[in-house]
């Protein structure tokens, strides 16, 4: 039995369409995290399994009851929120244990569960400070910390980490992934990064106008998305996409040059298709088989590894990603190539074609 | 040294300095007059230092109203009235702030709308509906309940419950927590400058209130300070220094409550200027 399952699941706001009919099971102790655009959806998804917002189609269930007239607070879930949400007027202490104390828990199992989550989360010598005396990670482990308490069926993320600057969201994340293996437990966490979709998850769900464009792995999506959207999103510094024209000998031209694609079945020539590459797959100099030119235009050099912005002979812009410090001159044109079982390639709708 | 900065603060001041005079130049004029024997206040001249008649005068106002008494009531009535009238109006400011019911913004434009009538178009029907209607003149009810309803108090609260941010409430809904319990523990401690401001503003209301209880009260122990000290003005002899000194009696306690609430105050009233 699934922890939650979303069973063609729909969602308007007058006579907006925001959810168009979502199916979707994740199993116990899975850390499945929402990801797509502003926009697409996923926060309300995740509020619709909150109990946050109505379901206007479809059904929704927590391990196997239908939870669509069911109160949030008798769902067994706890969501923690981008702005923290904590009780301002309130110490840690009783941020955290509040919610029991007013369920009717005895004082003494509260106390006791507070400690545990504060000793999980180092929140120990913070339990008598207020919210307003804390810094912006310490709230959020705060918040996380009155999720904890509760024992939850699932934790429910929304965007967590969007408030905190890069260094503390790199240790947020590393955090609440830890916390997850302690736990065991299942979580759904909405995010629009999707290094932090790449980094935390078990399974990640795509969303764009409130369809799932596709779900699975990290790295399965990472690799074969099915269409261009995912492959676009999924992936930083993001695919190049270049127009390819396919041609009655099954190849696909592409700027100056033509290559024989890894397809199983060939498209009818003179298709017009896109060809995906990512950054990491060019190498420079002709050595991985199909050689372009690159113009340089610019060149990122981030220490380790460096982002060397272009144009190919079509005019078509690129991005190549390669270790290491570089200093080609700009304007300069250098050989490049990529290996012809890298391209993904895509149909004038964005499907993959395989 | 002299900066333009320092400048300008000299300007300001020489400005702010007697517009200060001005305004406490009569709560002065108030408290020494309080301290004058009946001739000295109409004598030639305006008498600018206090003298040593205070406690003649409080003593001839207690002859002449039972003033202690009157402001015993005045406590307790404009207590009781803050205390009531917070409660209802964070309440019914609550209810238009967080939900969404048929009528809303309806029920918000009447409340808006009562704040637009003069308090004396009011003072007339309410006075008949409580005097005829209900036949309970000269009792507490009709000294305390006719003006709980106070629509710039809902709107107050409603406004100051509508900037708290949504996913606090978000939160305590996901753990559980009913209705009245987010309002008692959360949404009320949330809001508490403008709890502050409004209880002053009600209990300076109720305080000053001179026509309502003038109106509808017409028994001597139950007269309110305010209306105590007007019926010093029929007297045949009236004593001014009497009247000066339950003027000052009156305005002390609300100057004590402001001093010590001041900051709430301020951050009630300017709440939401700036985020």
């Amino acid at each position: 039995m699934s922890a939650i399952e979303l069973k063609t699941v729909r969602k308007s706001f007058g006579v907006v369409d925001v959810i168009n009919g979502v199916d979707l099971a994740i199993e116990s102790g899975e850390f499945c995290v929402f990801v797509g655009p502003s926009g697409c959806g996923k926060s309300t998804l995740l509020r619709m399994i909150a109990g946050l917002e109505d379901v206007t189609g479809g059904d929704v269930f927590i391990e196997g009851r239908r939870v669509n007239a069911i109160e949030p607070g008798d769902r067994e879930l706890a969501m923690v929120f981008q702005s923290y949400a904590l009780y301002p007027h309130m110490t840690v202490e009783r941020n955290m244990g509040f919610g029991l104390a007013m369920n009717g828990m005895a004082k003494a199992d509260v106390e006791k569960r507070v400690a545990e989550a504060a000793a999980a989360l180092q929140l120990q010598p913070l339990l008598k400070r207020k919210p307003s005396q804390l810094s912006g990670g310490q709230r959020q482990r705060v918040a996380i910390g009155r999720a904890i308490v509760r024992h939850p069926k699932a934790f429910l993320f929304d965007e967590p980490l969007s408030n905190l600057d890069a260094e503390l969201r790199v240790q947020m994340r590393v955090e609440i992934t830890k916390l997850h293996r302690q736990l065991g437990a299942t979580m759904i966490y909405v995010t629009h990064d999707q290094v932090e979709a790449m980094t935390m998850a078990d399974r990640i769900v795509v969303l764009r106008r409130g369809v799932i464009e596709q779900q699975g792995r990290p790295i399965d999506l990472y690799r074969d998305p099915d269409n261009a959207f995912v492959a676009g999103f999924i992936g930083s510094p993001k695919m190049n996409f270049f127009k390819g024209t396919m041609r009655p000998d099954g190849t696909i031209g592409l700027a100056e040059t033509a290559f024989a694609p890894a397809l199983s079945s060939r498209p009818g020539s003179d298709q017009q298709v896109t060809v995906g590459l990512r950054p990491e797959h060019f190498e420079i100099g002709a050595e991985a088989g199909v050689a372009l030119t690159m113009e340089i235009d610019l060149i990122e050099n981030l220490g380790g590894n460096s982002i060397w912005h272009g144009r190919l002979s079509s005019g078509e812009k690129l991005l190549v990603e390669r270790r290491g410090y570089h200093d080609q001159g700009l304007g300069s044109s250098v050989p490049i190539s990529f290996r012809p079982d890298d391209a993904l390639i895509f149909g004038h709708d964005g499907r993959r074609l395989r | 040294m002299f900066t333009a900065r320092t400048g300008r603060a000299l300007a300001l001041h020489a400005v702010l300095l007697p517009l200060a005079l001005i305004w406490l130049f009569p709560l002065w004029t108030m408290f020494v007059f309080a301290t004058l024997p009946d001739d000295g206040i109409f004598g030639a001249g305006i008498e600018l230092l206090p003298s040593t008649a205070f406690a003649d005068n409080f003593a001839n106002l207690q002859h002449d109203t039972d003033f202690i008494r009157a402001m015993s009531i005045s406590i307790g009535v404009a207590s009781v009235y803050t205390l009531i009238s917070v409660a209802l109006t964070s309440m019914a400011g609550w209810a238009l702030a967080r939900y969404r019911f048929v009528g809303r913004t309806a029920v918000i434009g009447i409340i808006f709308g009562t704040i637009t009538l003069p308090y004396f178009v009011v003072v007339i029907p309410q006075f008949i509906m409580v005097a005829r209607d209900f036949n309970m003149a000269n009792s507490w009810f009709a000294l305390i309940v006719p003006p709980l309803f106070n629509s710039l108090g809902v709107l107050f609260m409603r406004q100051s419950f509508t900037m708290l941010p949504e996913e606090v409430f978000d939160a305590a809904r996901v753990e559980g927590i009913g209705e009245w319990r987010t309002f008692f523990h959360i949404a009320l401690p949330m809001t508490r400058p403008t709890l502050a401001a409004l209880s002053i503003i009600l209990f300076l209301h109720s305080w000053n209130n001179y026509l309502w209880p003038l109106l509808v009260n017409s028994r001597p122990e139950m007269m309110t300070a305010p209306v105590a000290l007007g019926s010093l003005i029929g007297l045949t002899k009236v004593s001014w220094g009497g009247i000066m000194v339950g003027a000052v009696v009156l305005t002390a306690p609300m100057l004590v409550l402001f001093v010590a609430l001041q900051r709430h105050f301020i951050a009630g009233i300017s709440a939401g200027a700036v985020k």
